[in-house]
C-alpha cells in the first residue's frame, strides 16, 4: 500500500524519525500553503538527516504563511497522534490539517470517519503511555552512590520521549533508565536524556524486593471473587512477560476455585484462645441496658445525655446526632426554633447555621444579655432529602413534633424561663399544641394554662429566604423590633 | 510467638486487608517532586499498576498496621474471636516497604489500615507516624490513604489530616441494625460522629487562614467509606438510600460497595456463599446514576416490586422500561439531561452528541459508533432516518435486549 503510494504520490515528505512532529509541520505547512493535496503526498521516515531533501520534493513555500491557520487543540493532538505506530498517521494528520481549512469545526464532528481514525489513534497512544507508567518495573542495581534503577518496557507506540517528562516528576530522586527497543530514557538527578533502543538482556534480570511484591500480589488476590476477564482487559497478556507479578497468575487462577471452597469450609470454628480475655478485659459491662428517656434527669446536663440515644420518632435514621438545647440553665428566656440545619447537625450545636448567625447578630443589636437566654429547637433531629451532595431541609410532621416535645417540655421544667419566644410556626404548633398564623400573630404574647407566657414571631431564617434586599432589610428590621419587646419583657 | 520476616507479615496483613473495595488512588490534586527532589507524585487521576485475578486494580500497597483486634465484628476476619494468624508490622517497616515498592513503579502509594490494639489512639497515632516519616524523613510525594479510627482523638486526625491525601471511615453495613448485630462493640452513632467531623475539618481548612491567607492542607482527596453488601438483609434500595444520606451529610467522595464474601473461620451468624458480585456491580452503576446522570436516590428503584436491582440488566434500563412513556428520545434535539437517561450513553458519549449535532445531523449508525451498544440504545432513541416504532413498547423488549447484549457473559 505504501510502496503503491510512493510511486503515485507526486510529493515525497521526508521526516528524520517516527516522531518528527516538527519536520511533519513543516512540511504540511509547506504542502498546504501550496496546495498540494493530501493524495498527492507520500510521507517517508529517512533515517538520514537531511532536511533539505524534503524541500525538493515539495513546492516552494507561498509567501502569504498567514493563510494557514488550525485549531491549536488540533495541533496539540496531532502531537498525540504523531506517536502512534501506523504508517500512515502522517498522512492522515496532513489530510485532516487539508481539510481544516474549510472545515473549521470538523474536529468537533465525532461521526466523522477521518476524526475516527484520528481519535482513535490518539486514544490507543494516550492508553499506551497510561500503561507504561503503569507497568514499567525498575530493577535496582548498586548501592550508596552508585545506586540505579533500570526497567526492560516494550510499548507499542512511540511514546518513550512523550512519556519520559511523567517518570521525571515521579522519581526525581533516583537515577533511572527506562530501555525499549526503540529508544531509552536516562534521568542522572538532573538531566533528561533520549537515547537509542537496547534489548532486554541490557537490563537487570533481578531485584530481590520482587519476591515481596509477588507475597503482596498473592495475598491480596481474594479466590472467592474470581474475574479473569477483567484483569485481562486491563493487563492484557502481551504486558505480562515483563511484569515479575505475571509469573504467578496461572497458579493463583487454577487454585482459585478449590481456595475459596476451602474459605468456607473452614468456617465456623470455636473462638480463638485470647478472644474471652479480650472481651473482659475491654468490653466489661456489655448488658443490654435500658435506654434512659430523660424522666429522671435533673440537669440539662443530664437531659441531653438522655437525649442522644433517642428513638421517640424515626429522624435519628437519617441524622448524624440529637441537637440539644443551649445555654445556662439560670435563663430567664428561652428561644425556641424549628429543628437543626445542616451545619447544626454536623457541629451538635443549634443556631450554628447561616440562620444561627443573623439570630446572633439581631441579639447583639437588640443588646440581649446572653447570659440569660437558652436556645432551642422544637424538633432535635435534622429532617432533610439528599440532593446530590446537598441535604435540602424538610419541615418536621405533627407526629415528629408531637414526639419530641418530651424533651422540649423537659427544658421547661428545668429552666423554668418567665418568657418563651416561639420562632416560627413549628415553635408555636409545639408550645402551644395547635397550629396558629406566626405573621399575624408575631408580637403578641399568649399565656398557657400552666401560666407560661410564649412571644410569637418568625423564624429567622425566613429573613434569610427574601431576594430583594430592601424587603430583607425591612423584615430584619421587624425582628429586631421583636426581640427589643422580647427584651423589655424579659426585664 | 515465633518471630515473623517482613515477608510473613506481608502475607498475613495483606491477605488481612483484601476485603476492603477501595484502592483509589485519584483525586489528591497534582503534585510531584521536581522541587523536594523527593519520589512520588500524584496527578489527579491515579495509575493501576496491576490488576489481581479477582479484577480489582491494585493501586496501593494495602495492607494492615496490624491484625490483632479487640473488636469482634462477625464479618471481618481481624475479629478478636477469630483464629486467623496474627502479625503486626512496625512503622519502620511500612516506611521501608512502601519506599521499596514505590521506587520501583509497582504502587501509587499507601491504604494503610489497622485492627484496633489496646486503644484507638495508640493505633492511630502509630498510623499517623507512618505517615509523617513518608511525607516528611523520605520526602515522599505519593498517595496515602489512611482508614481513620472513630473513636480516636480530634488531635491525631488533623494530623492525620495533614500528611494522608484520603481519610476514610467505613460504615461496615446499611443500618444501625445490623451494625448493632454484627459489630457489636462498634458504635454507629460514633462512626457518623467521625464522618461529620471530618467533614467539618475539610471545610475549615479549605477557608484561608487568616493570618497566610493560604490553605492548610487537609485530605485533599476527601473521605470515603464503605458498605459490605449481603451480609444483612438490607435491599438495595434500603443500600443506596444510606449512600445517598452519607454522599449529601459528610460530602463523601465514594461509598465502596463490598461484595460480602466468605472469610476463612467466619462466624456462624453469616451466609456462607460466594460474594454476590453482580449485585455489587449493579449498586456502583446504580451510585453512578445518583453522582453523574442526575437520578435522585427514590427515581432509581421507583415501580420495582422488591426494592432490588436487576440482576441481568443495568438499573438505567430497568429504569427505562419502567418508564417507556419518556421514550423514544430524539438524539438531535434532546437536552442533556434528557440524553443522560437514555440507556446505553455514558456521560462521555452524551457530551459527543451534543458536539457533534451542532455541525451535522446524527443517524442511527453515527450513534452506535459513539456508544458502545446499539441493541440497547435502538427502542429508545430516534434519530435521522431512525424511529424505533412500536419496538419501545413491546412487551419482550426486556428479554430481547438482554438476549443481545449478553450481559451476564461478562461475570
Amino acid at each position: 500500500m505504501q510502496a503503491e503510494q510512493l510511486h503515485l504520490a507526486r510529493h515525497t515528505a521526508r521526516l528524520v524519525s517516527e516522531t518528527d512532529f516538527a519536520g511533519w509541520r513543516d512540511a504540511a505547512r509547506v504542502l498546504a500553503s501550496g496546495g498540494v493535496a493530501p493524495e498527492d503526498v507520500a510521507w517517508m521516515v529517512d533515517a538520514v538527516e537531511n532536511r533539505q531533501s524534503v524541500g525538493r520534493t515539495i513546492p516552494e513555500a507561498s509567501e502569504d504563511k498567514g493563510t494557514l491557520t488550525v485549531p491549536r487543540a488540533f495541533i496539540a493532538r496531532a502531537e498525540a497522534v504523531i506517536c502512534h505506530s501506523d504508517p500512515a498517521r502522517f498522512a492522515l494528520l496532513y489530510r485532516l490539517l487539508w481539510r481544516l481549512r474549510h472545515e473549521p469545526k470538523l474536529l468537533e464532528i465525532a461521526s466523522d470517519p477521518d476524526i475516527r481514525r484520528f481519535e482513535a489513534m490518539e486514544k490507543a497512544v494516550g492508553r499506551d503511555m497510561h500503561k507504561m507508567r503503569a507497568f514499567v518495573r525498575f530493577r535496582k542495581i548498586g548501592e550508596g552512590e552508585a545506586e540505579r534503577f533500570v526497567a526492560w518496557f516494550e510499548p507499542s507506540h512511540h511514546i518513550v520521549a512523550r512519556n519520559a517528562p511523567f517518570f521525571v516528576r515521579r522519581f526525581t530522586g533516583m537515577r533511572w533508565t527506562i530501555l525499549t527497543p526503540h529508544a531509552s530514557a536516562t534521568w542522572d538527578g538532573e538531566i533528561l536524556a533520549i537515547g537509542p533502543g537496547a534489548a532486554k538482556a541490557d537490563a537487570p534480570a533481578e531485584d530481590a524486593t520482587e519476591a515481596l511484591w509477588q507475597t503482596y500480589f498473592e495475598n491480596i488476590f481474594n479466590p472467592a471473587r474470581l474475574k479473569v476477564q477483567a484483569m485481562q482487559k486491563e493487563m492484557p497478556k502481551k504486558y505480562w512477560r515483563n511484569l515479575p507479578e505475571a509469573s504467578l497468575i496461572p497458579d493463583l487462577i487454577a487454585g482459585a476455585d478449590k481456595a475459596a471452597k476451602e474459605m468456607i469450609a473452614r468456617m465456623p470454628t470455636s473462638p480463638a484462645p485470647h478472644h474471652a480475655k479480650v472481651q473482659a478485659r475491654h468490653w466489661p459491662a456489655r448488658g443490654e441496658e435500658a435506654p434512659d428517656d430523660g424522666a429522671k434527669a435533673r440537669s440539662i446536663a443530664a437531659l441531653r445525655e438522655a437525649a442522644k440515644g433517642c428513638r421517640r420518632c424515626p429522624l435519628w435514621r437519617e441524622a448524624t446526632q440529637t441537637v440539644f438545647g443551649e445555654g445556662p440553665e439560670t435563663a430567664s428566656v428561652i428561644f425556641v426554633g424549628e429543628q437543626p440545619g445542616d451545619q447544626e447537625d454536623i457541629a451538635g450545636k443549634p443556631f450554628v447555621g447561616p440562620a444561627g448567625k443573623v439570630f446572633d447578630a439581631i441579639l447583639d443589636d437588640a443588646e440581649i444579655d446572653r447570659l440569660k437566654t437558652y436556645v432551642t429547637n422544637a424538633v432535635k433531629h435534622f429532617k432533610f432529602e439528599p440532593r446530590g451532595k446537598r441535604r435540602i431541609h424538610s419541615k418536621p410532621n405533627a407526629g415528629e413534633v408531637q414526639a419530641c416535645r418530651w424533651w422540649l417540655d423537659k427544658e421547661l421544667e428545668l429552666i423554668k424561663p418567665n418568657l418563651v419566644v416561639a420562632m416560627g410556626a413549628t415553635a408555636a404548633q409545639a408550645l402551644l399544641g395547635k397550629a396558629i398564623p406566626v405573621t399575624k400573630m408575631r408580637g403578641e404574647v399568649i399565656e398557657r394554662e400552666d401560666g407560661l407566657r410564649v412571644f410569637i414571631t418568625i423564624h429567622p431564617s425566613f429573613i434569610l429566604r427574601i431576594p430583594d434586599p430592601a424587603d430583607k432589610e425591612a423584615e430584619r428590621a421587624r425582628f429586631m423590633k421583636d426581640m427589643k419587646a422580647v427584651k423589655a419583657l424579659m426585664e | 510467638m515465633a518471630i515473623l520476616s517482613t515477608r510473613e507479615k506481608l502475607a498475613i496483613l495483606s491477605d488481612a486487608a483484601k476485603y476492603d473495595a477501595s484502592c483509589a488512588s485519584s483525586g489528591a490534586g497534582k503534585r510531584n517532586s521536581l522541587k523536594s527532589g523527593g519520589i512520588g507524585s500524584t496527578e489527579g487521576m491515579g495509575i493501576c499498576h496491576s490488576y489481581a485475578p479477582d479484577g480489582r486494580c491494585i493501586s496501593l500497597l494495602k495492607i494492615l498496621l496490624t491484625n490483632f483486634c479487640i473488636y469482634d465484628c462477625s464479618y471481618c476476619i481481624n475479629r478478636s474471636s477469630s483464629n486467623v494468624r496474627r502479625a503486626r508490622f512496625t512503622v519502620d517497616e511500612v516506611v521501608r516497604l512502601t519506599m521499596d515498592f514505590y521506587r520501583r513503579n509497582y504502587i501509587e502509594g499507601l491504604f494503610l489500615s489497622s485492627g484496633v490494639v489496646r486503644s484507638p489512639d495508640e493505633t492511630m497515632g502509630e498510623m499517623v507516624e507512618v505517615a509523617r516519616r513518608l511525607r516528611l524523613d523520605e520526602k515522599f510525594g505519593g498517595y496515602i490513604h489512611l482508614k481513620t479510627i472513630p473513636e480516636c482523638s480530634q488531635e491525631l486526625i488533623e494530623k492525620a489530616g495533614l500528611y494522608a491525601d484520603r481519610l476514610s471511615i467505613n460504615v461496615e453495613l446499611p443500618t444501625d441494625e445490623s451494625v448493632k448485630r454484627f459489630a457489636p462493640e462498634k458504635r454507629p452513632e460514633t462512626i457518623r460522629l467521625s464522618m461529620a467531623k471530618l467533614r467539618e475539618k475539610m471545610e475549615e481548612k479549605a477557608e484561608p487562614t487568616l493570618k497566610t491567607k493560604t490553605r492548610e492542607r487537609f485530605a485533599p482527596g476527601g473521605q470515603s467509606t464503605q458498605m459490605i453488601v449481603g451480609a444483612d438483609s438490607t435491599s438495595d434500595d434500603g443500600i443506596l438510600k444510606t449512600s445517598a444520606r452519607l454522599y449529601g451529610s459528610y460530602q463523601l467522595r465514594r461509598v465502596y460497595y463490598s461484595a460480602f464474601s466468605p472469610i476463612p473461620d467466619s462466624s456462624a451468624a453469616l451466609p456462607v456463599r460466594k460474594p454476590p458480585l453482580m449485585r455489587e456491580h449493579r449498586l456502583y452503576q446504580a451510585d453512578w446514576l445518583m453522582r453523574f446522570y442526575g437520578f435522585s436516590q427514590p427515581e432509581i428503584l421507583q415501580g420495582s416490586a422488591d426494592g432490588m436491582l436487576d440482576l441481568a440488566i443495568d438499573p438505567k434500563l430497568a429504569w427505562a422500561l419502567r418508564h417507556r412513556g419518556l421514550f423514544p428520545v430524539d438524539v438531535n434535539r434532546a437536552d442533556r439531561e434528557t440524553l443522560l437517561r437514555v440507556p446505553g450513553l455514558g456521560t462521555k458519549v452524551v457530551d459527543r452528541i451534543i458536539a457533534t449535532r451542532r455541525h451535522r445531523r446524527l443517524r442511527l449508525e453515527d450513534v452506535g459508533r459513539l456508544a458502545k451498544s446499539i441493541a440497547k440504545l435502538r427502542p429508545f432513541i430516534v434519530a435521522q432516518g431512525w424511529s424505533p416504532g412500536g419496538l419501545t413498547d413491546q412487551a419482550a423488549l426486556r428479554e430481547t435486549i438482554v438476549s443481545s447484549c449478553e450481559q451476564l457473559s461478562l461475570f
